[in-house]
């Protein structure tokens, strides 16, 4: 097989405005996310000839190029949920090896939490025939949510895994957020209170789900000639892998299995590297189940022990393993799809910059991916040199 | 009949005879006439090994509960009336799932592996929807 090992870098990262946004729409956002991540790598919007981006309305990147004005000889809108931007990662390294563009723009944002209150139309239908309009919505799945309170609910039963292991994550991940000055939410919680907040979808509480949230974020990633000798240190592209399993939960073949095992694999294998190498972790979490299946799939446990692996705070400052630095999707942001803000944090703890919250001595980081109904997967490992 | 506002199916060419099925108070799903695979959902290639050689059978709606969830938010406002209400997942015995509701069952006695069997809401005049109810007899199969 093929590897895309130091074929290219990360080198500029940025979050646009982040928390409730109400006056910017997603394009402002991501043009005030882009302009911040060129000054951050220290390139300016003509070096950038490639694009990728997903969830605005329609055409993401001929929107994206048409606002910025960027004439991209790779365009890539590929839109498998919140996984997409760490599959673009893969998708712009490959291209840059082929030498066929040089310098990419990997960028989101949305208005999720403003939109909500503006009451604006959701687009969740669409086609009458698809088999999810025939054959979920009758039934009233609520959002998303349901969908990963059927996986939860049958890990419960199949491993013995609790509320009380889920609410670890919760717990952890805010931990990590009180030392992000981002973050949303940074006021300490405890397994109590997320055990006692509002079920949503049984089994899962207000506090296992994410936040709802404006923001948006850009990524930079360039070739290795070009890395070298900019503002940053690079932040390399090890290995990186992506797959999907289905598009909604009712065609999901196993509900405790996401194919985060594929995408991992095939990352660890380009890599040349085990779970054991990674120092940080970054892993979706829509959901506290989300984090506990990939924690499963990736390999950092067996599968059905993520429960017990989760306990006693392992994943919080000071534990075995340093998860979700930033606060995640359940304490810093989330605005829909939420995979560019694994890269962000991931490429900050390479580079040192994370101030309280830094790992010390963070070489090698993995992000992970997962789209809509635990449907799509990707993961990156990223190491500095 | 109050009218009823919760999403319908729209029956189209690949599904029309499962839903007709269902309208007969009838479960038929698809058997692959070359790999022998049931399939769920309807559609008109196989997806196990690419034939079209297809023939739809008439079964016996007993399947177990493979997952639950009980939602404390309705899908869209009108599902309003029903919270908490329950979405699951079955596992008929062909080995096939679909998402369901379950009826006649109190929403606290849901159990994963629980024995359950076909139940017909003729929702509308024209539309049938297939739900669920705890199995009531190994003998004899509902319709």
């Amino acid at each position: 097989m093929g590897s895309l090992t130091r074929e290219a870098a990360i080198v500029g990262i940025a979050e646009s405005d982040c928390g409730i946004v109400p006056d910017k729409t997603p394009l402002e956002l991501i043009a005030q996310a882009t302009k911040r991540a060129l000054d951050d790598a220290g390139l300016a919007k003509e070096d950038i000839d490639a694009l990728f981006c997903a969830g605005l309305p329609s055409h993401s990147t001929m929107l994206l190029g048409e606002y910025l004005q960027i004439v991209p000889k790779v365009t890539d809108s590929t839109m498998c949920g919140g996984a997409s931007f760490i599959m673009h990662v893969q998708h712009a390294s490959a291209a840059i090896a082929a030498g066929i563009c040089h310098t990419a723009l990997i960028c989101y944002a949305s208005t999720s939490a403003s939109d909500r209150k503006r009451r604006l139309p959701f687009g969740l239908f669409g086609d009458p025939r698809l088999p999810a309009n025939q054959f979920q919505s009758p039934f009233g799945l609520f959002g998303t949510v349901g969908g990963y309170a059927l996986a939860a609910q049958r890990h419960m039963y199949q491993y013995g895994t609790t509320s009380e292991q889920l609410a670890e994550i919760a717990v952890a991940t805010r931990k990590w957020a009180s030392m992000n000055p981002l973050a949303m939410m940074r006021d300490p919680i405890t397994i109590e209170d997320v055990i006692n907040s509002p079920i949503i979808s049984s089994p899962l509480h207000l506090l296992d789900c994410c936040l709802v949230t404006d923001a948006g974020g850009a990524v930079i990633v360039t070739s290795p000639q070009r890395a070298r000798d900019l503002r940053k240190p690079p932040v390399w592209v090890l290995g990186c892998g992506e797959s999907h399993n289905q598009n909604s939960i009712i065609s999901m073949p196993d509900l405790t299995c996401t194919p985060a095992k594929q995408s991992g694999e095939t990352a660890f294998k380009m890599a040349g590297l085990t779970p054991k190498d990674i120092d940080v972790a970054e892993l979706y979490d829509s959901f506290t189940i989300t984090v506990l299946l990939e924690l499963e799939d990736i390999g950092f446990c067996q599968k059905g022990e993520g429960g017990s692996f989760v306990a006693g705070q392992r994943t919080a400052p000071g534990g075995e393993l340093a998860l979700n630095t930033n606060g995640g999707g359940l304490s810093f942001t989330h605005s829909g799809m939420y995979g560019i803000f694994l890269l962000i944090e991931a490429v900050r703890q390479l580079r040192g910059e994370c101030g309280e919250r830094q790992v010390p001595g963070a070489r090698v980081a993995l992000c992970n991916g997962i789209g809509y109904m635990l449907s799509s997967s990707a993961t990156v490992i990223l190491g500095r040199d | 009949m109050p009218d009823y506002d919760k999403p319908l199916p729209y029956v189209h060419e690949e599904t029309k005879p499962f839903w007709d099925g269902i309208k007969r108070h009838e479960l038929w799903l698809q058997r692959c006439q070359d790999c022998g695979k049931f399939r769920f959902y309807p559609r008109s290639i196989c997806p196990y090994c690419f034939s079209y050689n297809t023939e739809w059978t008439k079964v016996s709606g007993r399947a177990k509960l493979y997952s639950f969830t009980v939602s404390h938010r309705p899908a869209s406002p009108a599902f309003q009336q029903d919270v908490p209400y329950n979405v699951v997942i079955v596992e008929l015995e062909e080995g096939v799932r679909m998402m369901t509701n379950i009826v006649e069952c109190r929403n606290e006695d849901l159990r994963i592996d629980m024995p359950v069997e076909v139940a017909f809401d003729d929702v509308t005049p024209e539309i049938t929807l297939p739900k669920f109810r705890p199995r009531r007899s190994e003998a004899s199969p509902p319709g």
